[in-house]
């Protein structure tokens, strides 16, 4: 039975409480995307100012849960600064966490049961560095779309740019 | 079952010194609130999603199935025409619950709500509504009764018009007479899912006749918790659904005034729904298989049918006293532990609301509350309850949300408020 500390790591509550890169780019130039969670009408904004293949800014909008808000925050540290190719790669890394995790969990999961289970277990979770602190999140599984939803919409946004890694 | 007791504290006005329930006796006869989740017994709060089913429901079902089942409409076999009696049966006694005028004829068994109010957008809606015209809803309907709607919007260029709601949850019907003039259709809820409001669907229905528009009234929320009756509402069109009054899921009921049912066109086609059917056409059948194309869902109305009884032997007055006093029980204890920490939307006295109560606590995100007061074993609901017209209007992106059903008592709100207090400790 996992307990609420494997969920709430401290953290997720720092990110949450003290979110980092909050507020909107100046959209042109930046490019502006907005994601939603229908299951709880959560909804974040990313913008990102992209330069010479690297991610140069980014900036988290919009209202969610703890698991929402630090994911994002955690996000947007990790990323900013970083290629084009590192971010997808970051981007690949996280969600395969949150996939792989959940394809062993008993058959309820939430997440459309994404994530081609052929590679098992073999994410680097250092990689992930404080990211890491949301693996938990995939003994929830309602709350994996929490979770990920600021990555899919960063995914959204790379997409627009018109940039592919 | 149902032990009928005299309440002290009844004086409200529409049960007055009527009889109560005894919810904690009620709570026996449903196997799945004596469970256990993460080590504590289950505290239910969210009967306004889906009600839990008493034994006599579940075994009713099984019952059925083990003795009787078989295709409804077909067979001249014994087991056949039992099936069907009891199919019928079950439609009959639902019409009867609902006061219906004639209750063989005029009850539509559907999929769920959802589906039953498709069925009247596509039905009567179609064969109605053309460029132009227009159709009323209010701010704090379900998307059930709104979507349907947008989609024939979509397609027939009609116009929507929406009556709003105060800061209490209640509607504005300053405008009613001007909001309904031309207006083909009223669509409203006769209880909000999300706020509770009980709405004057009966003057409400009265206005609209009088402005030439026909009444549909979406009812998941009042059928299970308060005497429910067609005629004295006198509305045209009602739809709810099983699972929210203590039956199976898989089932659903629109109920239409029989000479209207008989204007409308079949919804679905296939079998059961027809008459005849030829190279060059079909003839429909009569109301109300005509709106039942396809192998109904003969073992749910079995079920439903048991709910219905339940309901009837503890009584609606009963039920609707209870909800009273529980909501008011809650209304009060949460504001007295939490004073600002807390904001129930919805309108502030129990007698002019039902038993949910949607509330923001603190700054605490609604999915964060549900986690932590899953960990003590109670159920919410959190997120935007399928109203998101109404989140808006509200000003917020979601809500937790408990509901009660005639099996909770002031011990659930107990455990309830426990537990959010340990949520704000938690995230404090």
């Amino acid at each position: 039975m996992p307990g609420l500390e494997d969920l709430y790591r401290e953290i997720i509550l720092d990110h949450y409480r003290s979110p980092r890169n909050r507020g909107e780019l100046e959209s042109p130039p930046a490019v502006r995307v907005e994601g939603f969670n229908p299951l709880c009408g959560d909804e974040i904004v990313v913008t990102i100012d992209v330069e010479d293949g690297v991610l140069a800014d980014i900036k988290i909008a919009g209202t969610g849960c703890s698991i929402s808000q630090s994911s994002a925050s955690l996000m947007s540290a990790a990323v900013k600064g970083k290629s084009l190719a590192e971010v997808r790669e970051l981007i690949g890394t996280f969600k395969q966490m949150m996939s792989i995790h959940e394809s062993t969990l008993p058959s309820d999961g939430a997440d459309g049961g994404g994530g081609e289970a052929a590679e098992p277990e073999v994410i680097d979770i250092d990689a992930l560095g404080e990211l890491a602190a949301l693996q938990g999140v995939v003994k929830f599984p309602v709350r994996i779309k929490c979770a990920t939803l600021s990555w899919n919409t960063l995914t959204q946004g790379l997409d627009e740019s018109g940039v592919s890694a | 079952m149902a032990d009928l007791t005299p309440d002290a504290d009844g004086g409200t006005d529409d049960t007055r010194e009527g009889p109560t329930l005894d919810a904690v006796t009620l709570a026996k006869d449903f196997p799945l609130l004596s469970r256990e989740v993460h080590g504590r017994t289950i505290t239910y709060l969210d009967s306004a999603a889906s009600s839990q089913r008493p034994s006599v429901v579940l075994d009713a079902m099984r019952e059925y199935d083990e003795t009787t089942h078989a295709n409804v409409h077909r067979g001249v076999y014994a087991i056949a025409e039992e099936a069907t009696r009891r199919f019928e049966a079950a439609r009959t006694n639902v019409g009867r619950f609902i006061g219906a005028p004639s209750p063989s004829r005029e009850v539509v068994f559907t999929k769920n709500a959802t589906e039953a109010l498709n069925l009247v957008a596509h039905s009567w809606g179609r064969s109605n509504l053309e460029r132009g015209d227009v159709v009323v809803l209010t701010e704090m309907e379900h998307h059930a009764n709104i979507v349907p709607w947008h989609m024939l919007a979509a397609e027939r260029g009609i116009e929507l018009r929406w009556l709003p709601i105060d800061d209490d949850g209640q509607l504005v019907l300053d405008d009613l007479d001007t909001v309904l003039d031309g207006a083909s259709l009223l669509a409203v809820t006769c209880m909000s899912n999300v706020l509770g409001t009980l709405n004057p669907v009966a003057e409400l229905a009265t206005r609209a006749h009088a402005a030439g528009a026909l009444v549909v009234a979406d009812a998941c929320q009042a059928v299970p918790h308060l005497p429910t009756d067609v005629a004295a509402l006198g509305v045209d069109l009602l739809a709810f659904s099983a699972h929210k009054m203590l039956g199976p899921t898989g089932i659903g009921v629109l109920w239409g005034r029989e000479e209207l049912l008989e204007s409308m066109p079949p919804f679905l086609g296939g079998g059961e729904m027809i008459l005849d059917v030829r190279k060059d056409g079909f003839t429909p059948n009569d109301i109300p298989w005509r709106f039942e194309a396809g192998t109904p869902p003969i073992t749910e109305a079995v079920g439903l049918g048991a709910a219905v009884d339940y309901l009837r032997a503890v009584g609606m007055d009963a039920v609707r006293a209870h909800e009273i006093s529980l909501t008011a029980y809650a209304l009060d204890t949460l504001t007295d532990r939490f004073g600002p920490d807390i904001r129930i939307y919805g309108p502030p006295a129990a007698e002019d609301r039902g038993g949910v109560l949607s509330f923001a606590f603190r700054d605490v995100h609604p999915h964060d509350i549900s986690q932590i007061l899953d960990e003590y074993g109670v159920c919410v609901r959190a997120g935007h309850h399928c109203a998101k017209p109404l989140m808006r209007r509200l000003g917020v992106n979601a809500t937790a949300r408990a509901s009660f059903a005639l099996y909770n008592d002031e011990r659930d709100v107990d455990t309830l408020v426990d537990a959010l207090d340990a949520a704000g400790k938690f995230f404090g």
